[in-house]
């Protein structure tokens, strides 16, 4: 029997598509319940284009193999004690960050492509969201082996998936993909599936994984490394459900574009964070956040942006507002952490003279302007051993739950604050763009688990900062928190590298 | 003699997370045990869902039963994703070397029309009930509460995929890829008596609303029949009219089929020894799935082995079952 030969694509058709029936038995649309209440139109789920064509099959040869050596590397780092590599003790905060705010937001990741792999109508696109899914799973798991070696010698790892569910910055990365997966599956798709994985993926990726590389982080860097082509086809996807989306039926413009506008704000908001790290927490940095802004959203954003206008997409609301905001925000945002380091299950630090100095250069506008002299006169208290920290408890804001403490963009020493009233309360938002996003689901944002007012209303184990901090939220007090100089962390490395405390530093040099 | 490498040894401050610590005791945790238990939200959610509003994320309340934590589950597998995709990476190469074989030898020419075509209706047409199957397993991983319990049924529904995919190619290995047979199998599949009783079934599970239910209809119930039925009787039953060669293309589903039923003992017996609620809601769900699956399957038992072979099928469910106490 000679054998016909089949393309890659019609092979492709045959081992998905085909698999699918018209159900008789029961009906369509209680098989896929939640296809239609968003107001999207589907008229056609045979139009949709396979972003990628990965059969099982190779999917398991392909990821085993990028395992396997991942797995060595990681062996490898730690069984040579390679924590002891990085630039400095400083930079591991960087990466309790991300275990603590990233890694979860993988495994929402995995959990919504999970529930969208189920729901969609068409098989095509079930698929493709399936093999994210279990990426996303693959993700937050090789995140944690990657860190599982740290946490064994730095404090601040142990507690991040009770930390991620209580915690007060980390509702702001909670809240974010609580928001998308309790949307409706478009909407998930483009929150996360374009907004977040393509529109804005590199602006977290980049500083993160080049951070680990320019810093000595070898385990970091290779999950970076082995992660990078499952991003790869996480961005095709993206980009596919925006395209399938708009050729089905010109009603699904306004709602996608809408869906565009708030994403891009919240991831905007969320990303913030992404920045103060990249700035500040570097010991070795890659570039300035307001780079890596310009090449990978205002650049790669822009072309993309032009290149979705055949389908009637417009660039973002409030884009031209979070382009304003680059020379300013990682600014805000490290000195808000500096504020409430005694908050914070990773420490914080003021720059040094040298690190001032390459903020100075990479935000001429700005940094002498605004923030330099508060930094210089906070490093003057804690030469004097007055380590400022602020004792009030911040308001946030009620869609990113970030403090309340971006400035005014047209003028960038006042506090930005903007009101809403539904049901008879009010409420804050930290921007316009938090603002309309809230004004247009107030049902939805009234539901908000605030940090601050579950404070307040004896939600968190207690009255007083150790009730909440040390009980609640497990913080390690004095240990985990407060400034680097003095940590537990900071006398260990000093320790295993022969160095002299900075403490003693500080004294000598005032 | 061994040959001791000296290294510089560092004394950790902690031999694991502090989750992992709770549950396991102060001691170096496994990488099964760091990547799977306590890692998923428990509480302060932020939103109701749209699409269920009287519910939270992670909700408990999804299933019926009840289990005071869901972290008690183990797979004895222990697969996180990455001992799972090495694992089926190693099933994956034998299954490509298999298929190799069986074309580079001209195994299907070899067979006779009859045996082809009873292979192509009474095996091809399962590829559409494993994207049920793939659809069932997808629905109980993004319901479940625990990373421990749903990881399983995300591993399950991928491979249903790729039982499917062999499936496809073992039609296109029939029919030397004019793709008749895959046509073919999928007319059985939506108008052949003997498949409308699987079709009706497997419609009936796709709109379950709790997920442990699926898991038991789909999973426990109707795989262990199906299994039972294609991947042994039938499989025996083609060996003795001379298509013996067909065993290279399924080692694959019974060797799957030995390894995912470890991880669905597991699950069921943890969560039926739970407590008496679980134990009777659990058996209210097999006695039904059962009733309906024996009704439903016995027209394909009985074209693709004969009038005995479903009651030898049930055999098996019901031993398997009986070890767990239902």
């Amino acid at each position: 029997m000679s054998n016909r030969k089949i393309n890659m694509k019609e092979k492709y058709r045959l081992l998905t598509r085909d698999l699918d029936w018209e159900y008789s038995y029961r009906d369509y649309k209680e098989v896929f319940p939640q296809q239609e209440f968003e107001g999207i139109k589907i008229t056609d789920w045979s139009k949709w284009e396979d972003p990628f064509r990965l059969t099982m099959d190779a999917y398991w040869k392909y990821q085993a193999e990028k395992e396997k050596k991942l797995y060595a590397i990681l062996d490898a780092f730690s069984q040579n004690n390679s924590q002891l590599n990085v630039t400095d003790a400083r930079y591991v905060n960087a990466i309790k960050l991300f275990l603590t705010g990233i890694s979860p937001g993988e495994h929402q990741a995995a959990m919504g492509f999970g529930q969208v792999g189920r729901q969609l109508g068409g098989v095509g696109a079930r698929v493709a969201c399936q093999m994210q899914a279990i990426d996303e799973l693959r993700h937050v798991q090789t995140q944690i082996h990657a860190m599982s070696h740290y946490n064994k010698f730095f404090d601040g790892f142990q507690d991040f998936s009770h930390m991620h569910d209580r915690v007060w910055y980390l509702s702001v990365s909670k809240s974010f993909f609580d928001d998308a997966r309790t949307a409706g599956p478009f909407e998930y798709m483009v929150a996360i599936g374009f907004s977040f994985e393509y529109v804005l993926t590199n602006l977290l990726f980049v500083p993160f994984m080049s951070g680990a590389a320019y810093n000595g982080d070898m385990a970091t860097v290779t999950f970076g490394f082995s992660a990078q082509s499952d991003e790869a086809r996480h961005m095709t996807l993206g980009l596919e459900i925006i395209k399938f989306l708009l050729e089905q039926h010109p009603d699904n413009l306004p709602i996608v574009q809408r869906w565009i506008n708030k994403w891009f704000w919240r991831g905007t908001r969320m990303l913030s964070l992404v920045a103060m790290m990249m700035d500040y927490m570097l010991p070795n940095k890659v570039m300035s956040w307001q780079e890596a802004w310009e090449v990978y959203f205002e650049e790669a954003g822009g072309s993309l942006f032009k290149d979705l206008a055949r389908y009637g997409i417009e660039m973002p609301d409030y884009a031209q507002t979070a382009i304003a905001e680059k020379e300013h925000i990682s600014h805000q945002v490290w000195s808000m952490f500096y504020n409430y380091g005694h908050a914070t299950a990773f420490h914080t630090w003021m720059p040094t003279e040298k690190e001032m100095d390459w903020l100075s250069e990479k935000y001429p506008n700005t940094f002498d302007k605004y923030y330099r002299p508060r930094f210089e006169k906070w490093r003057e208290m804690e030469a004097a051993g007055e380590r400022f920290y602020n004792p009030t408890l911040p308001m946030l804001c009620q869609t990113c739950q970030i403090p309340m403490g971006f400035t005014d963009m047209e003028d960038p020493t006042s506090i930005f604050y903007r009101q809403s009233e539904y049901d008879g309360e009010r409420y804050n938002f930290c921007s316009d763009g938090c603002k309309d996003i809230f004004d247009h689901e107030p049902e939805k944002y009234v539901q908000a688990w605030l940090p601050v007012h579950q404070i307040y209303q004896g939600n968190c184990g207690g009255p007083s900062m150790e009730d909440v901090l040390g009980n609640y939220y497990k913080i390690n007090l004095g240990v985990d928190n407060m400034d680097f100089h003095g940590s537990p962390d900071e006398e260990r490395w000093n320790i295993w590298h022969n160095l002299q405390p900075a403490e003693d530093k500080l004294k000598q040099a005032s | 003699m061994s040959i001791e490498i000296k290294t510089a040894t560092l004394e950790p401050i902690r031999h694991t997370f502090e989750h992992t610590k709770r549950r396991f005791g102060d001691k170096p945790a496994s990488r099964y045990q760091e990547a799977s238990y306590d890692i998923a939200p428990e509480q302060n959610f932020h939103y109701r869902p749209f699409w269920q509003p009287d519910k939270e994320l992670f909700d408990k309340s999804r299933t019926a039963v009840v289990m005071e934590d869901w972290n008690v589950h183990k797979d004895p597998r222990q697969y996180y994703y990455g001992t799972y995709v090495q694992a089926r990476a190693k099933l994956q190469e034998i299954t490509e070397s298999n298929y190799a074989f069986f074309e580079k030898r001209g195994s299907a020419g070899r067979m006779s029309e009859a045996v082809r075509a009873k292979i192509i209706r009474c095996l091809v047409p399962l590829r559409h009930a494993e994207l049920g199957a793939n659809m069932n397993n997808m629905f109980a991983f993004s319901n479940g509460t625990a990373t421990v319990v749903n990881q399983g049924f995300l591993y399950n529904a991928m491979d249903r995929l790729g039982i499917a995919q062999y499936l496809s190619r073992i039609g296109l290995l029939l029919d030397g890829n004019s793709t008749e047979s895959l046509t073919l199998a999928k007319e059985y599949w939506m108008t052949d008596p003997a498949w409308q009783g699987l079709r009706r079934y497997i419609e009936n599970v796709l709109c379950v609303k709790d997920w442990f239910e699926v898991f038991i209809a789909q999973d426990v119930v109707l795989d262990t029949l199906l299994y039972d039925l294609i991947y042994r009787q039938f499989d025996d039953a083609i060996t003795e009219q001379g298509g013996s060669d067909l065993a290279m293309l399924i080692e694959f589903m019974q060797e799957w089929h030995k390894d995912s039923s470890r991880w669905v003992d597991a699950t069921l017996k943890t969560t039926v020894e739970e407590s008496d609620h679980n134990r009777t809601t659990i058996k209210r769900w097999v006695d039904d799935w059962r009733e309906k699956a024996v009704a439903d399957l016995a027209p394909l038992a009985d074209i693709a082995v004969g009038d005995t072979a479903m009651a030898a099928s049930l055999d098996v469910l019901n031993q398997r079952l009986a070890k767990v106490g239902l």
